[in-house]
């Protein structure tokens, strides 16, 4: 569509109506709104990053300090030195999180979404429908169950009750996979069927290397709320030694007397990963977004 | 480039359910049965995960719901007790639910507006539109832990710019998460900050939109409202029926901003007076804190039912709103 209308305004044919006055009046009301509303929208971060590099003092003047002259950048060394709260150690226990989900997230999704786009079996239906149902269940269903069932295996405190889940297929991941796969050609399986390959090779040799875009779209998403979490990790993690940054942080944030530059420091933290990985990733999270609404 | 291989990518996945279909082979064959076979091998870790997950936790809190359970002795079948209690006694009952409902009649409609608004914006554009959309999109990638402490700090009533800002021009803010009638408000003013994925499926949605139609109305002699109301919401409604489903289901279960809100400095969860009280707050409390498993359970249970309910509501209505026009995706 868009290269229609490209092509149309090389040609000229709308380089005419752009001189209209009105076109010109709503190119102002469009471009001026988008600049009022995106200064608004970045404003809460830019108060985040001025806050964090200001001295505690500074953070209670007003008319504001709006760049700190020079940058405290030493609050980042006294939020990660305070020996009560260990962010590096919080910032460890949540990357162990993450290979352990990821890793599991990626493999078992990639198994179920091969079966539902390829293999045909009676009941397949019923079990895709179920499959999309799950992405409407409320959570908060099965907080209390699931508690109780990991407590009773012993893992209170540890990481397995947010790794192992993950190892057992997720439903938006699966979807989104299975639509993908149904447009990998059958034939580039069928030479590797006739070379008596089985399937988990078929999956590994042909489906895989083809699937790159989708795989990627999933880890980051994954990475992404495995990072933010914050109720799951709350809930099962008691002892501060295995908290991860988003309850550290939440835990900071409970005490008396913190001091607000250092919050936000901590809260930066916390923060940039994700925003790093989103300036590098963005075509990923648009994607993976944008697929989102589209009924199956 | 980018943008052709994005849209390359877009239409694989989209396209994948109009691809003609295998024909069927009816029959038990040796062949079909392996299949079989192997289908059901591949999608075994789900349905293994969906039943020690879902259906049995399910099953086994719905027992509990029956039951008196403070985790140390066997549960005590107590029968209705539970829901008796939650309807007649409990006064966190009631408040939790007044809460979680106001927030959800008001913080999901405003998220709506806001994400179709800017996504309508982002799609006139013809400057810049990359640095409007991550402007817009990254509020909602940033953890709902960090964004709760940002915003206490924004809406700090001394110290913060929204106060400073209105004192400037001489007027005075509320206490805003200390005031029990502005903690709320402050709290669905800040879930329109983050608000970035509704808008790109929104977006997603605008782009879908055949510009024919556009041009037809505009031969017609429609003016740009007339087309906004009868071309674009129509055509959008499918994707407006999503996000409000999706927006509902996420606002009943609020509980990292009011959870962290609400204990910053040593504070109790939900207060100022229980003004920030979520449903999910007092299940947690109750579940987590007071360890009454038997009446989390319940009240899980009611909540799951309640969602259910207004998603049927929803879903029902939207015979009369939602337009589905005849070619798929």
């Amino acid at each position: 569509m868009a290269a229609i209308t490209n092509q149309a305004r090389a040609a000229g044919t709308i380089r005419i109506r752009d001189y209209k006055p009105g076109e010109v009046v709503r190119k102002i009301i469009v471009n001026g709104l988008l600049i009022f509303l995106s200064i608004l929208f970045l404003f809460p971060l830019f108060w985040m990053i001025t806050t964090a590099l200001k001295t505690n003092p500074q953070t209670l003047q007003w008319p504001p300090l709006w760049l700190p002259n020079p940058p405290m950048w030493s609050n980042f060394k006294d939020a990660f030195s305070n020996p009560n709260l260990p962010f590096g150690t919080f910032i460890g226990n949540t990357l162990l999180i993450e290979a352990g989900v990821l890793s599991g997230r990626l493999i078992s999704c990639t198994l179920v979404a091969y079966g539902f786009a390829r293999l045909r079996a009676p009941g397949k239906n019923f079990l895709f429908a179920l499959l999309l149902a799950t992405l409407m269940l409320p959570r908060a269903a099965i907080l209390i169950p699931e508690y109780i069932l990991f407590n009773k295996l012993g893992w209170v405190n540890t990481f397995l009750p947010l790794i192992v889940p993950s190892w057992f297929g997720e439903a938006y991941a699966i979807f989104l996979m299975r639509q993908f796969f149904m447009t990998i050609p059958r034939e580039l399986e069928e030479a590797a069927v006739i070379d008596g390959a089985t399937t988990l090779r078929i999956i590994w040799t042909v489906i895989v290397p083809l699937s790159t875009p989708v795989l990627a779209v999933i880890a980051i998403l994954t990475f992404k709320d495995t990072w933010n979490d914050f109720l799951t990790p709350l809930l099962y993690l008691n002892d501060k030694n295995h908290y991860t940054v988003a309850v550290g942080l939440a835990y900071f944030n409970g005490q008396n007397n913190v001091q607000t530059n250092l919050l936000m420091a901590a809260s930066l933290t916390l923060m940039m990963p994700i925003v790093i990985l989103f300036i590098f990733a963005q075509k990923a999270f648009v994607e993976g977004i944008s697929l989102t609404g589209l009924k199956g | 480039m980018r943008r052709f291989e994005r849209r390359a990518f877009m239409a694989r996945v989209t396209t994948a359910n109009n691809l003609p279909k295998r024909k069927e082979h009816r029959g038990f064959s040796p062949a079909a049965r392996r299949e079989a076979a192997i289908f059901y091998l591949t999608v075994s870790p789900w349905v293994l995960g969906f039943l020690l997950f879902t259906i049995i936790p399910m099953a086994i809190s719905l027992y509990l719901s029956f039951t008196q359970w403070a985790f140390v002795k066997a549960p005590v079948w107590i029968g209705l007790d539970n829901f008796v209690y939650m309807f007649t006694k409990d006064p966190d009952f009631y408040q939790s639910l007044k809460v979680t409902l106001l927030f959800t009649v008001t913080s999901v409609p405003l998220q709506i507006i806001v994400a179709l608004l800017l996504a309508v914006l982002l799609n006139e554009a013809t400057r810049a539109v990359g640095f409007f959309r991550t402007a817009f999109y990254i509020p909602s990638i940033v953890a709902s832990v960090a964004s709760a402490v940002l915003w206490t700090w924004i809406f700090n009533p001394r110290f913060g710019p929204i106060n400073g800002l209105l004192r400037s021009i001489g007027m005075y803010g509320p206490n805003w998460f200390s005031d029990p009638k502005y903690a709320l408000p402050a709290l669905v003013i800040m879930s329109a900050w983050g608000v970035g994925g509704q808008m790109l499926i929104f977006l997603a949605g605008l782009k879908g939109i055949p510009r024919s139609l556009y041009e037809a109305a505009e031969v017609d002699g429609a003016n740009r409202i007339r087309r906004f109301v009868s071309i674009t919401l129509p055509m959008l409604s499918p994707t407006i029926f999503f996000n409000l489903i999706m927006a509902m289901i996420g606002a009943f279960q609020t509980f990292d901003s009011a959870y962290v809100i609400s204990t910053a400095h040593a504070g109790q969860i939900g207060q100022p007076q229980n003004s920030t009280l979520f449903y999910l707050l007092h299940l947690y409390q109750e579940g987590f804190s007071n360890f009454n498993m038997g009446y989390a359970s319940a009240l899980a249970w009611v909540l799951f039912i309640i969602i259910l309910t207004v998603t049927l509501i929803i879903n029902r209505s939207s015979k009369s709103w939602v337009f589905y026009s005849g070619e798929g995706d």
